[in-house]
């Protein structure tokens, strides 16, 4: 029952191995679309830029499996932008499993871009992927764009303006937060993914 | 060694601390770089964000330590020797995990950056004015600033506001302040009057003379919005 996270490459993905590793998860690195296939889970991490992370998703053949997987799959923050139509950042069509186009924080005063840093989960919907989390619980977030809040999203976050910071669509779970660096509430939400069928 | 930073790093973890900060403040003076066996250690047993400070020179040091598991990298004495590691540090990474850590004090000719400060024998003014080395490093792509006040620190007297005010006006990436924190009321102090982001100090919680949980729930009662 190994959980295979996808090596798109450039990502850091040793903290989500390790943050799994303390879950007690068996945990594969590849991206390999065979494994992916047949994998019971499956984790699209993404460290980047979207343009860049979309050309590697297509040059393994990726690109074509993710969307017709049935298997739980969960985004982390890249990773969750690409289940989207398109994103802004490098005006790049994404992997089209979630409608919406990931935009661009806007800067204000007081609220540098790249947002980073911890904050609070706001507008939950039930969902098996939230058991136990709550409205205000605290995640840590780095990212310079965002979903805007639509129907498939979960939870949200205030940053200037409110966005998507948990989306769901059907066997598709992204958080643009970073839940394997969100100390118990992270770890709650992985538990919570490998729990899923 | 390693095995006192592990427990040291989950107890403050447990106590609600939002990201820990690992200086190898030797390395510099000593010409080398951070222990990666160490760092992924820590990444191994750790589920907050943490940076790695410590003789970080080039992109291939840095990413090192990143793929290790360290969220950011912090980069001081290094950037001073060679201010384009920031700008090549951000162009592979982001800026999101390129800190830059500056140690400043005040002279007669005004605030000025210092170098190797993790040997007393080695610490040297560097002649540069940190104002504008803060604003530099932003050009450069600094996506955070850590400013070490070395007047307050370790004197535990309170936070160099009138200087943390200074830098504050210029900066426009996330502003930690570093240096000098004794007591509860310096860091509501740094937040309401300093403006900054966050708050960083290593002595009084080592010592145990504060504890975070604690702190954050003062901070909290004053109406400083902090992460429980």
């Amino acid at each position: 029952m190994t959980t295979v996270i996808i090596d798109s490459g450039g990502a850091n993905l040793a903290s989500l191995q390790f943050a799994l590793e303390r879950l007690n998860a068996d945990a594969r690195v590849t991206n390999d679309p065979s494994i992916v296939v047949n994998a019971p889970r499956v984790i699209l991490p993404g460290v980047g830029s979207a343009a860049d992370a979309m050309k590697r998703l297509r040059a393994c053949g990726l690109a074509d499996v993710l969307p017709n997987l049935t298997q739980p799959v969960l985004g982390i923050c890249l990773g969750m932008q690409l289940l989207f139509t398109r994103s802004e950042e490098g005006a790049t069509d994404c992997l089209g499993i979630i409608p919406g186009e990931v935009k661009r924080l806007t800067a204000e005063p007081g609220r540098p871009v790249p947002h980073m840093g911890w904050n609070q989960l706001t507008a939950l919907r039930a969902d098996p992927l939230l058991e136990n989390i709550v409205e205000n619980d605290y995640v840590y977030f780095v990212h310079s764009y965002a979903a805007p809040v639509s129907d498939v999203t979960l939870a949200a976050t205030d940053y200037g303006t409110r966005v998507s910071a948990v989306v769901r669509r059907g066997n598709f779970w992204g958080t643009q937060f970073h839940p394997e660096r969100s100390g118990a509430i992270g770890s709650r939400l992985l538990a919570n993914f490998l729990r899923l069928n | 060694m390693v095995g006192d930073i592990l427990e040291l790093a989950a107890r403050y973890r447990d106590e609600g601390a939002d990201e820990l900060v690992f200086y190898d403040i030797t390395a510099s003076p000593e010409g080398r770089s951070v222990d990666r066996e160490w760092v992924r250690r820590v990444a191994r047993g750790l589920d907050i964000p943490f940076c790695v400070a410590g003789g970080i020179r080039s992109v291939a040091d840095a990413e090192a330590v990143l793929n290790a598991g360290a969220e950011k990298i912090s980069v001081n004495s290094p950037a001073l020797a060679n201010p384009a590691l920031i700008d090549a540090l951000s162009a592979r990474f982001g800026s999101q995990c390129v800190v830059v850590g500056i140690d400043s004090h005040q002279t007669p000719q005004g605030y000025r950056v210092y170098q190797f400060t993790g040997d007393p024998n080695r610490t040297r003014n560097s002649g540069r004015d940190t104002l504008e080395w803060v604003r530099e490093v932003q050009e450069r792509g600094a996506g955070e600033i850590v400013l070490n006040c070395m007047g307050s620190d370790g004197v535990r007297r309170g936070y160099d506001i009138e200087q943390l005010q200074a830098v504050r006006k210029l900066c426009n990436v996330p502003l930690v302040a570093s240096g000098g924190a004794g007591a509860p009321e310096h860091f509501r102090d740094v937040f309401t009057q300093a403006g900054v982001d966050a708050a960083l100090a290593a002595s009084v919680f080592h010592s145990g003379a504060i504890v975070v949980r604690e702190l954050k729930r003062t901070l909290r009662a004053e109406g400083i919005e902090v992460r429980p």
